[in-house]
């Protein structure tokens, strides 16, 4: 399967390391992830042939982890944290108004492939809570105006 | 390694270093309550329930990974750990269905033993259990997903135990779930490992679910009839309106050869026992017909054509082919009955390996054959030709977990990249048929390297490969038919360089290697004497044995063509299938078939007799590495005979007396068997009681173990213990002094079975089983064509 070049050297460098192949595969699922958008087929059976690894193997793996996924997601992955810490100072009111402001619910997709909504546990940014992460970036002191607007300006960038 | 020594509940024990803590109590009867926990499995630490006390440490500790260190105090008795296992199977329960009344295991299952012992089972959640309906992963596999407990012992079974690699766990949490190899089913071996060990009844069989509970069973542990390696398997059987309908194969008696392992056949290959085609009463040929008959019609009628034959045309106008799937017993009766009573030594059965070769060469040579239990702990194994992942899966299961456990160096030389190639140090591809010239080049002769090197395979590689193995103290060295006659002596005489080295000869089927070991062969006694030799068997028997070599089975067939041979008597063997004969040139013999079902060879017979198969009687079987082992009789159909017991009743009727046949004591009519009750029945059953009941039956001609008697005092290697045997514990007999060494064998006949892991001869053709397997719609059809059955 063809790969970006920095994903290639990426991947090359990361072999060395660690002391067993397999160890480099949560890593480079997330860059794979990071060029396809979600893990396809194709793209398991290739790093299972890459590290000796059954497709089963990889399949256990991404399972496991909340931040790979093997179906298509918006451009931008929506992330509001709903831990204790966020949910104490308000995080159900963002949840429910940026469900409703989105039109889908908890795992989904809107029509225009713009956004993927996920309501998630810790992402670690409680002293800002309420917070949300999209892709790689965060979003913290949320209130549901805030968040709209956060979403306002994201749709705007992916719309140009 | 030095010993530690540790307290447990007060008992002061010393223990090997690097005991494993969990080990070291039940070292003392202490058990410590586990599920994901497996001797012989990686460590896993998943179930919790193994928590103990130790002292200076903080928590509490979990026995399974803990390795003992000196002076180590634990408590696994007191109210903390008792709490934790308490809490932990509460949580274990939390989704679990409690479904026990209608599950597979219940009565069997360590989930309720432990809820048994720890109680609790009064939960204090009030949410609803997650559920998701069973699937079914493959003809035999079945998963139940709320009963399983997460303990991965079917995952490490699957991917270290069996190389599979099938199972795997996904999502994590409450949402963890074991997930076969395709999503929603399974493409593995089917040996169904995962189920036997699964401790709940999360994984059920396809053969036995809710056919029954196992308290309604009676559990008999026998020898598998299928392939050569002599698998123990426990047979669960229920009484049936035909008699004993055998309802389960598994593996809960781990006492034989083979461990944990069973593979498919084993395990539920028996249902050909229960086939509607199975013959039920003698038949007889009138008008072109097969016509029931009763047993004595069936036995007066093959008495007066052989009597008449013998006394027309003379012994060796009759013919004998013997079986690989009869008892060790059985096949010695066959060819005392053949050439005592009917005169002649034209006997021979399917040969599957050249076992006089391998006689041979081993003459004179103490401790020469390596066992099964040897296979596991060998320092080092050469395997030359073959596949036994598919033709003898134990025999992998031994090569593989040797590798795992005991860091065994396997080096494998074969024509294709085998399975077994994952394990191996060193793999060497050398081009189909040139095995013998392996031997030669093994054995010294360097020229031969010319016929095998080729690409990556360099003359340096050989020779580099063959000094690695000089260098190889206590080596196995095992061999599939490819090697023949005097390859074999090549063999053996590299062998013979290396110091302990020992030798495993492959043959196809549950007894080929009683059946040679027996004499099946018409120029062979018991024991590979040659006929010409035979004065012991002339002396015990009471009359001479005629000395000139018989015909084999291709020349037989011949003489029938030609006319000159009047009889042939086929005990439980097909060779017009096997051998690709032409039925027509058997159309002027008068044949007798012993058989379970109407075979290619059956349907030309006059009479046939209904055949009980190994797993309805007694006796024993070598199984290819030359252990010797006890059948017992589990299922039962009342109409069936052995055919130790049908061979007799027709020698009656010749006229001949039994107890020069089978050394018998005493009375011939003292007991024949309890004639109500629960123990009512044939002769055979008889000997199952006696021996039930640890006494040594020998009372009637029926009685196999009479016939072992003679064996175990001619036989050369087969003096074993007695005790050990009967106990149901493997016995290696060998292969040694007394033999002459040079046996003329006859290599063109050998034919093997190359039969598949999901293949068994008649006997799979008849497995419902192994059909479905075989006919899966959801194996790729690729693969399909591979297994491509040949029966």
């Amino acid at each position: 399967m063809r790969f970006s070049d920095s994903f290639e050297s990426r991947f090359t460098s990361m072999l060395g390391h660690y002391p067993t192949k397999r160890s480099v595969l949560v890593p480079t699922l997330l860059y794979m992830q990071d060029e396809l958008g979600y893990l396809t087929d194709e793209a398991i059976r290739d790093i299972a042939q890459r590290l000796e690894l059954t497709e089963l193997e990889v399949r256990n793996v991404i399972s496991y982890y909340s931040m790979l996924t093997t179906r298509p997601r918006g451009k931008y992955n929506v992330q509001v944290c709903r831990n204790i810490s966020c949910m104490l100072c308000g995080a159900d009111d963002v949840i429910a108004h940026l469900k409703k402001r989105l039109g889908i619910a908890h795992k989904g997709t809107t029509a225009d492939g713009m956004f993927s909504f996920e309501e998630v546990e810790c992402i670690g940014a409680c002293s800002w809570a309420p917070a949300m992460q999209v892709n790689y970036d965060f979003h913290e002191k949320l209130t549901p105006e805030n968040a709209e607007k956060v979403l306002d300006e994201y749709r705007r960038k992916g719309s140009q | 390694m030095p010993d530690v020594n540790i307290t447990v509940d007060g008992k002061k024990l010393a223990v090997p270093a690097g005991t494993l803590l969990i080990e070291a109590c039940k070292s003392v009867g202490i058990e410590v309550p586990s599920f994901c926990y497996y001797p012989g499995l990686s460590l896993q630490g998943a179930c919790r329930m193994c928590l103990v006390k130790i002292e200076k440490m903080p928590k509490l500790q979990t026995a399974c990974t803990t390795v003992v260190t000196e002076g180590m105090v634990v408590s696994t008795e007191i109210d903390e750990v008792r709490q934790a296992r308490k809490a932990m199977l509460e949580l274990l329960l939390a989704n679990h269905p409690l479904d026990c009344p209608v599950c597979d295991a219940g009565g069997e299952c360590e989930l309720q033993d432990m809820t048994f012992s720890y109680g609790a089972a009064e939960s204090k959640l009030i949410d609803i259990k997650n559920h998701k309906d069973e699937q079914q992963w493959s003809p035999v596999v079945y998963f139940d997903r709320p009963r399983c407990i997460m303990c991965y012992r079917c995952v490490r079974i699957c991917g270290e135990g069996m190389d599979v690699w099938a199972l795997g766990t996904a999502n994590r949490g409450s949402a963890q779930l074991i997930m076969p190899n395709h999503s929603d089913y399974l493409e593995c071996e089917e040996c169904g490992m995962c189920i036997d060990i699964c401790p709940v009844g999360a994984l059920t069989s396809g053969a036995y679910r809710y056919k029954t509970r196992p308290w309604e069973m009676k559990h008999v542990g026998t020898v598998c009839t299928h392939c050569a390696d002599g698998c123990k398997t426990t047979l669960g059987v229920r009484r049936s309106p035909t008699g004993m309908q055998i309802v389960r194969g598994d593996n809960r008696d781990k006492s034989g050869i083979n461990g944990d392992f069973l593979c498919i056949k084993g395990r539920y290959a028996f249902d050909f026992a229960s086939h509607d085609h199975r013959i039920q009463q003698p038949l007889i040929r009138r008008e072109g017909r097969h016509v029931p008959a009763s047993y004595d019609q069936a036995y007066e009628h093959i008495a007066l054509r052989l009597k008449e034959i013998r006394e027309q045309h003379g012994g060796h106008a009759i013919g004998v082919i013997g079986s690989t799937r009869t008892s060790n017993e059985e096949s010695y009766l066959l060819q005392k009955f053949a050439r005592l009573l009917l005169g002649t030594n034209n006997i021979d059965h399917h040969r599957t390996a050249d076992f006089p070769s391998f006689a041979g060469a081993l003459a004179r040579k103490k401790d020469a054959t390596a066992s099964m239990r040897d296979v596991f702990n060998a320092p080092a194994i050469l395997l030359i030709g073959n596949d036994p992942t598919e033709q003898h899966p134990l025999l992998a299961w031994q090569i593989r977990n040797n590798v795992r456990l005991h860091r065994a160096r396997l080096y494998v030389v074969n024509s294709s990249p085998i399975k077994l190639r994952r394990q191996a140090a060193s793999f060497t591809q050398i081009p189909a048929g040139s095995e013998p010239q392996l031997a030669a080049f093994l054995a010294g002769d360097d020229s031969a390297a010319n016929a095998l090197a080729s690409g990556e395979i360099t003359r340096e590689a050989l020779a580099a490969l063959r000094d690695k193995l000089r260098g190889e103290p206590n080596l196995i060295i095992i061999f599939g038919s490819e090697l023949r006659g005097s390859s074999i002596d090549s063999l053996v005489r590299f062998g013979a360089a290396i110091s302990g080295a020992k030798f495993v000869c492959l043959g196809d089927y549950a007894n080929s290697r009683g059946a040679a070991d027996m004499g099946l062969y018409p120029d062979l006694l018991p024991g590979y004497v040659p006929v010409g030799s035979g004065a012991r068997f002339h002396e015990e028997w009471g009359a001479p044995v005629p000395t000139e070599p018989g015909m084999n089975l291709l020349q037989m067939v011949d003489a029938a063509k030609a006319g000159r041979l009047k009889a042939l008597y086929i005990v439980g063997a097909n060779p017009v299938a096997r051998y690709n004969l032409d039925p027509f040139a058997l159309s002027k013999t008068f044949i007798v078939a012993h058989d379970m079902f109407l075979t290619e060879t059956a349907l030309l017979a006059e009479v046939i007799l209904p055949a009980a198969n190994a797993y309805e009687k007694s006796g024993t079987f070598t199984n290819t590495c030359g252990d010797l082992q006890l059948l017992k009789k589990a299922g039962d159909i009342t109409t069936v005979k052995s055919d130790f017991e049908m061979l007799l009743r027709v020698a009656d009727r010749l006229g001949f007396d039994l107890r020069q046949l089978v050394p018998f004591r005493q009375a011939e009519r003292a007991d024949l068997g309890q004639s109500r009750g629960a123990q009512s029945g044939e002769a055979d059953r008889h000997a199952i009681w006696l021996e039930a009941h640890g006494l040594e039956p020998k009372l009637s001609p029926f009685d196999p173990i009479a016939m072992l008697d003679e064996i175990q005092r001619l036989v050369p290697g087969y003096d074993v213990s007695r005790v050990e045997l009967l106990a149901g514990n493997d016995q290696h007999t060998s292969i040694e002094a007394g033999v002459a060494s040079s046996i003329a064998s006859q290599p063109e006949l050998i034919l093997p079975a190359n039969d598949t892991l999901f293949t068994s001869g008649t006997l799979g053709r008849y497995s419902r089983t192994l059909n479905s397997v075989i006919e899966n719609p959801r194996r790729a059809p690729a693969d399909k064509a591979d297994r491509e059955v040949v029966v």
